[in-house]
């Protein structure tokens, strides 16, 4: 295994601008978006006194999710010492910083008062997990910002492994941090459940990936790198363990919803009778996110191929936003379980008459909103990658693979 | 017009109740008024946790008195449709601090109406995922949003089992003295905070119930209405299983 | 896409107009008809007002909010009880509408005022 080197992304100056460009356009229709709802309030949403978080939460928390992710590839060289992924670390650690960047100004443009961000920084309540995420977010950007810089300069190889560790435990206590924002939400039938945080762990795993994949294989493409088939094996490989891993979690969490007995209407809800939210659970959820991927993956000719790759992690986003938003909207629009026994036959407020959900139409202002956070997590992975030196000049297997023979 | 109409009731209520105590049932005082009424001026303690008692079985079917004198009092009839607003949408997305309730028993049909209200919880969960202290339950027992600190996240909406919240979704043009409100953020009842706190000792729902279904009072005294009432009558909590030891409890549902 | 947001600005801009031709509705202020105008001086000496009214008030506005102390010597309810003028119909004007007692000291000093996106900018009810 040679050295490797690293560049900066050397795509012609009018392409690089280009996609700028564009990117920028979509961000700055996201800002458009942003004041138009911010101005009027959340009328002009779908969002309601009933479903209270909506599309741009789905896109959020996805971000943030795949966010602690990504860092996963930078972990798995440094905190588990595989040599094959050192060269992969420096992007997957940007995108851990641009995907929670993304994020976070999604939900904080959702607010109802963003200009207020300088009283959620300063008054705090400690008991809220919430609270506690805005304190595990900063410090994750921070420890990540770090990790990168000591993976660029030599003088600091000797800390560069106890940082990584650090950043790699960071991002486990984040997520279960992100899954617990639902975690501890007692009273939605959906989200009473102590699985929900470690599903969420399994998940980012996933998500990050697939988007790293889509991304490196996307940088390497247009500047004409080379990715051998050894590291396209062991990120295939990889993201098929993680699907199965988000199918077998969800099964559990299904598994034990059913078992105990208060929490079958909401089954029956998302699994049977849900309208939008059941098929979003079977042909997004585990169709598209979890089945698809593992069949490509595993597809003797098909995984081989750098369009298998490229499909599979595709299916693992899809999947993963229709994931997001059977858990967050769906979970809000099941009737929450108020009176056992009774069914409410009138309400002056929506409770969830005669077991009907609730409705949530999203509105256009809303999407953009959130697509906007992925246009700005794209646009600021670009700059990183044109500015400083994270892609390795190849991943060819001559360069990559420590088992590589000459034959 | 109508609002001052109430005022001069109020006025009155205040004046005429401070000789008298109004009586619902023997031994059972409806509420009374402190001849002395007057603005607080020293913090609210513990000694009081104000509570309430809703009986299902007086709440009649198909009224709303309690709803209208809610709006009125609290100024959330003031919360116009914006222009060009969906109406069905818009139902969704107006505040509402207090609504009636339809049940319907899944074995015997029996019918009961109640209202539904912020249940002024002793272990709130919306003041415990509030990211900036902003809910927050105040010595007397009282769960309240600090509109001054709210971000308007929602997340206490999300974690609130009984739906008692509203998130402000427009602008308002008009609002009341005592009862600011701004586009962003989030609220729920407050027991009538700005009448408790001027020496008053009953809630706008309460005073608008013809059929006497609310009893409000001071749970921490054992000879308040309230306390006198729950002592008399089997009643529950809503959701008693989340042990969050609710301040409004009910009878006969 | 491009022209849905193009209708969106619209939208918010006429909706910006919309609110501020409502919030200016109020006929002309007469002058002398605030009670402030007819006072000695406010709840402290004028000096002292223009430098700290702003932290009497938020320091009241804790104590309300969170301990239920009403009435007290400095309230924003006292402010736009005492300063909001009336027009010549007898109508109170807004303390923050232009020029008048809010506004004219704030928008030349160009601090922004918060208090009225929540709170009443006429007297009370009473
Ligand atoms: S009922 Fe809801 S809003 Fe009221 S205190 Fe309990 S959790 Fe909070
Ligand atoms: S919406 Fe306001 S009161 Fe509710 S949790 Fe967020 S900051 Fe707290």
């Amino acid at each position: 295994m040679k050295k490797t080197h690293f560049s900066e992304w050397g795509i012609e100056s009018p392409r690089y601008w280009g996609m700028l460009a564009v990117l920028g356009a979509i961000v700055a229709i996201a800002g458009g978006a942003v004041f138009y709802m911010e101005h009027n309030g959340h009328w002009v949403t779908g969002m309601t006194n009933q479903v209270v978080w909506g599309i741009p939460h789905v896109f959020a928390i996805f971000l943030i999710v795949a966010a602690s992710g990504a860092l996963n590839v930078a972990s798995i060289g440094t905190a588990f010492d595989k040599k094959i992924y050192k060269p992969l670390g420096r992007l997957s650690a940007l995108l851990a910083i641009t995907l929670l960047a993304g994020g976070l100004a999604v939900l904080v443009l959702d607010l109802g008062q963003p200009g207020r961000l300088l009283i959620a920084m300063t008054h705090y309540n400690f008991k809220s997990i919430f609270a506690w995420n805005i304190y595990l977010y900063m410090g994750f950007m921070g420890i990540v910002a770090v990790y990168i810089w000591f993976m660029m300069d030599h003088r600091m190889k000797p800390y560069y492994k106890p940082v990584g560790v650090l950043a790699f435990l960071w991002r486990l206590i984040l997520t279960t941090g992100t899954g617990s924002i639902f975690a501890f939400i007692v009273a939605r039938q959906g989200y009473d459940a102590a699985i929900l945080a470690p599903m969420f762990v399994i998940m980012s795993f996933a998500y990050g990936l697939a988007v790293y994949i889509l991304v490196l294989m996307f940088a390497f493409k247009v500047d004409g790198r080379d990715i051998g088939y050894a590291i396209q094996r062991r990120l295939k490989n990889l993201l098929g363990v993680f699907a199965a891993a988000v199918f077998y979690f969800t099964l559990v969490y299904h598994l034990t919803n059913l078992y105990g007995t208060e929490n079958h209407a909401y089954e029956a809800f998302i699994l049977r009778d849900g309208g939008i939210y059941t098929l979003l659970f079977w042909a997004g959820w585990v169709f598209v996110g979890c089945l698809l991927p593992i069949g490509i993956v595993y597809h003797p000719s098909l995984g081989k191929t750098r369009g298998g790759l490229i499909a599979a992690a595709t299916a693992v986003i899809l999947g993963g936003f229709a994931t997001m938003y059977v858990i967050v909207i769906g979970g809000q629009a099941f009737p929450m379980a108020m009176f056992p026994g009774k069914t409410i036959v009138a309400s002056g407020f929506f409770d969830g008459v005669n077991g009907q959900p609730m409705l949530y139409s999203p509105t256009l202002a809303e999407f953009l909103l959130g697509i906007g956070g992925v246009a700005l997590v794209l646009l600021l992975t670009f700059i990183g990658i044109r500015m400083l030196r994270f892609l390795p000049n190849s991943l060819s297997d001559e360069v990559a693979d420590p088992h590589y023979t000459k034959s | 017009m109508s609002r001052e109409k109430q005022q001069g009731r109020r006025e009155f209520l205040k004046t005429s109740a401070a000789a008298a105590a109004v009586t619902i049932a023997p031994g059972v005082m409806l509420h009374t008024l402190s001849a002395d009424a007057a603005p607080r001026t020293e913090p609210v303690t513990d000694k009081v946790r104000w509570g309430m008692l809703i009986d299902a079985n007086k709440c009649a079917d198909g009224c709303t008195e309690c709803v209208a004198a809610c709006d009125k009092e609290n100024g959330l009839d003031l919360v116009d449709m914006p222009e060009g607003a969906d109406p069905s949408l818009w139902e969704r997305q107006r505040p509402r601090w207090i609504r009636q309730v339809k049940l319907k028993d899944n074995l015997s049909g029996r019918i009961t109406n109640l209202p539904m209200m912020c249940q002024h919880c002793e272990e709130p969960p919306c003041v415990d995922v509030c990211p900036t202290g902003a809910s927050f339950r105040r010595a007397d027992g009282i769960v309240m949003v600090d509109r001054h600190i709210c971000i308007g996240c929602r997340y206490c909406m999300m974690a609130c089992p009984y739906k008692a919240r509203s998130f402000i979704h427009a602008e308002v043009a008009e609002k009341l003295t005592h009862t600011p409100r701004g586009k962003g953020c989030v609220e729920s009842c407050n027991f009538c905070v700005q009448r408790l706190d001027n020496g008053e000792s009953t809630t706008a729902c309460q005073e608008a119930c013809k059929h006497q279904a609310i009893v409000f009072g001071d749970l921490n005294d054992p000879d308040s209405a309230v306390s006198q009432a729950l002592k008399k009558y089997p009643s529950v909590q809503i959701r008693a299983d989340l042990k969050l030891n609710t301040g409004v409890r009910y009878s006969n549902i | 896409m491009t022209r849905k947001s193009v209708i969106m600005f619209l939208a918010a801009s006429i909706a910006g107009l919309f609110i501020s031709l409502v919030s200016a509705q109020a006929g002309e202020a007469v002058e002398g008809t605030a009670k402030a105008d007819k006072l000695e001086q406010c709840v402290e000496p004028t000096p002292v007002m223009r430098r700290n009214h702003f932290e009497f008030i938020q320091h009241q506005r804790d104590l309300t909010v969170h301990e239920g102390i009403r009435g007290s010597k400095y309230s924003l309810a006292g402010c736009v009880d005492c300063h909001a003028r009336k027009d010549a119909a007898g109508k109170a004007v807004p303390v923050n509408a232009e020029g008048q007692f809010c506004d004219g000291c704030h928008d030349y000093a160009a601090v922004s005022l918060k208090c009225f996106e929540c709170h009443r900018t006429v007297p009370g009810e009473k």
